[in-house]
């Protein structure tokens, strides 16, 4: 059985955060189309700050998820912050106090994030949200472990299934959030929050199956 | 743009730092809090706290509300996105006299996710929080889906009317009664000439071409009904007044509260030259005007635009609207 360690784990989340810094102007250019063009310099402030206060502190990947998800909830605001906030934490309490980590539990995390999300949101698959990202990310890797596969295809589903849901934000009309009083004038363009959640899941993703062992 | 700032980065904290310095007769930042601005004397024992928060660069929105009768306690935000719940949370506590805290804000998910997980935060304080959110914005959703439609300069009316009920005694539901009676007896319109830029993003993140108007804009430049040729004030002037009294369907003989207030980039002689047939349209309708606002009481950045917000007025709310209040804006 696959699994990696919890110990080290907070490198995942400062590679998340560089990732979202490195795409701060891109995540603020499409947000700028249907939003307000804040979320990437709100996304890489937030981020920014949880690294600062990470690094070099050789954290377990529950602990740097706990800072990354206090330091959106406190500190950043706006949708972005109790959203991501809430899924971070959620992961973190999810996975706190395990050695290793294997596919059940990171599903597990994944459920406990999205049901934060769900608790404070009212957005579903379609309404061109970062849901449109995670949802269809989380069934590819219960369906994948589910059919059997290894823990490290689960993940590359996982990231395939979150960047094709991302890409499915093009062809929606937002039905929530400021983009949703655009109507049809938000047809063409990515939702930004669906893309930093593919941003952010890929990353995750990458950082677990370097480390399965 | 040439612009007065330092870092781009830092525009709130400068924005609040100066703030404060300026009013501090009428207010001070928290001290547990530097995105908490409260009024100088709350939290007024017995008295129930009126507290908002919103998105910064709509100055003298929310911050410039705070004071005497007015808003107990106001959460800054990052500019156009909502404070933290932290904030909002930190603001209830800061205006809780032990009667309960009232939440004035605006339709925003930002602000709606943000204050509900306050409410919890505030809950384990054992304080009472009730709330009334702001859907004054006629273009931002249709007639039948009130619940969508986007707070704006109505919430000043919201505020007024919240606060002097507040400053009678009043117990927090009957306060938010009437805060929400004010709120559902505005409509408002925005219409946009030019567009506005974060300092941190660096270009306006819509455009409107010149030559064009869009009917129906946003406080943060969310897109209108319309784009269309700009016309002359008088004509803009009673496009704005029809669009808002259509909404309302008020029967002739009401009496209604007027503001009309610019964006932040329009100059206050054209918002006087919009009030001129604003005047003429509403007068026409066999309303009375009671009360006229006609200032930068709510802006978007740098927005080249204006807004115009209606208030029906019965007894009690023209006279809560009357009653003596302190802050930065005349009211």
């Amino acid at each position: 059985m696959q699994s990696f360690s919890n110990a080290g784990g907070g490198a995942i989340v400062l590679a998340m955060a560089e990732r979202i810094i490195e795409n701060r102007a891109y995540l603020s250019e499409i947000d700028g189309k249907i939003g307000d063009g804040d979320h990437g310099v709100n996304m890489a402030k937030g981020f920014g700050m949880a690294a600062e206060r990470l690094k070099g502190t050789e954290a377990t990947l529950a602990g740097a998820l706990d800072t990354l998800g206090t330091v959106l909830m406190t500190e950043i605001g706006g949708s972005m912050g109790p959203l991501y906030g809430v899924m971070f934490t959620e992961f973190a309490e999810t996975i706190e106090g395990l050695e290793t980590i294997d596919a059940a539990a990171f599903s597990r995390m994944l459920h406990a994030g999205l049901a934060g999300i769900q608790s404070i949101g009212s957005a579903k698959v379609g309404d061109k949200t970062l849901i449109d990202t995670l949802v269809p990310a989380i069934e590819a890797f219960d369906g994948a472990t589910s059919a059997g596969r290894s823990f490290a295809e689960a993940l590359d589903a996982l990231v395939a299934a979150a960047e094709a849901g991302r890409d499915s934000t093009l062809n929606l009309v937002a039905r929530i959030g400021r983009a949703s009083r655009l109507g049809e004038r938000s047809l063409g363009v990515l939702d930004a929050g669906a893309t930093s959640c593919a941003i952010i899941l890929k990353t995750l993703c990458e950082g677990a199956r370097a480390r399965l062992g | 743009m040439q612009r007065f700032i330092n870092n781009p980065d830092e525009v709130v904290e400068d924005t609040v730092k100066g703030f404060v310095k300026a009013h501090a007769d009428l207010l001070a930042l928290s001290p547990a809090n530097l995105r908490v601005v409260v009024a100088k004397g709350a939290p007024v024992a017995g008295k129930v706290g009126v507290v908002t928060g919103g998105g910064s660069g709509h100055e003298p929105a929310f911050i410039g509300y705070t004071g005497r009768n007015m808003l107990d306690a106001v959460a800054v935000g990052e500019l156009f996105s909502s404070p933290t719940a932290k904030s909002f949370h930190d603001a209830i506590r800061a205006a809780n006299g032990g009667k309960g805290v009232v939440c004035l804000y605006g339709n925003y998910a930002g602000d709606n996710m943000n204050v509900k997980m306050a409410i919890k935060l505030a809950a384990k304080d054992g304080i009472e929080v009730a709330t009334v959110v702001a859907n004054d914005d006629v273009c931002s959703a249709p007639k039948d889906e009130r619940e969508k439609r986007r707070g704006v300069a109505g919430e000043i009316f919201m505020w007024k009317v919240g606060g002097a009920k507040a400053a009678q005694g009043a117990s927090l539901e009957e306060v938010r009664a009437t805060a929400q009676k004010a709120i559902d007896h505005c409509r408002s319109i925005g219409v946009g000439l030019g567009p506005c830029t974060l300092p941190a993003v660096g270009h306006p993140n819509f455009q409107i071409e010149a030559g064009t108007m869009e009917v129906g804009i946003g406080h943060h430049g969310e897109p209108g009904v319309r784009v269309e040729p700009l016309k002359s004030a008088g004509e803009v002037g009673r496009d704005m007044a029809r669009i808002v009294l259509d909404d309302h369907d008020l029967p002739a003989g009401t009496e209604v509260a007027v503001l009309v207030s610019g964006l932040g980039a329009t100059p206050l002689n054209e918002l006087y030259i919009l009030f001129d047939t604003i005047e003429e349209e509403i007068t026409a309708r066999g309303l009375t005007i009671a009360k006229t606002y006609v200032g930068n009481y709510f802006t978007s950045l740098e927005m080249v635009g204006a807004t115009l917000t209606v208030m029906a007025l019965d007894a009690e709310l023209k006279a809560l609207l009357e009653a003596e209040a302190r802050c930065t804006m005349v009211l």
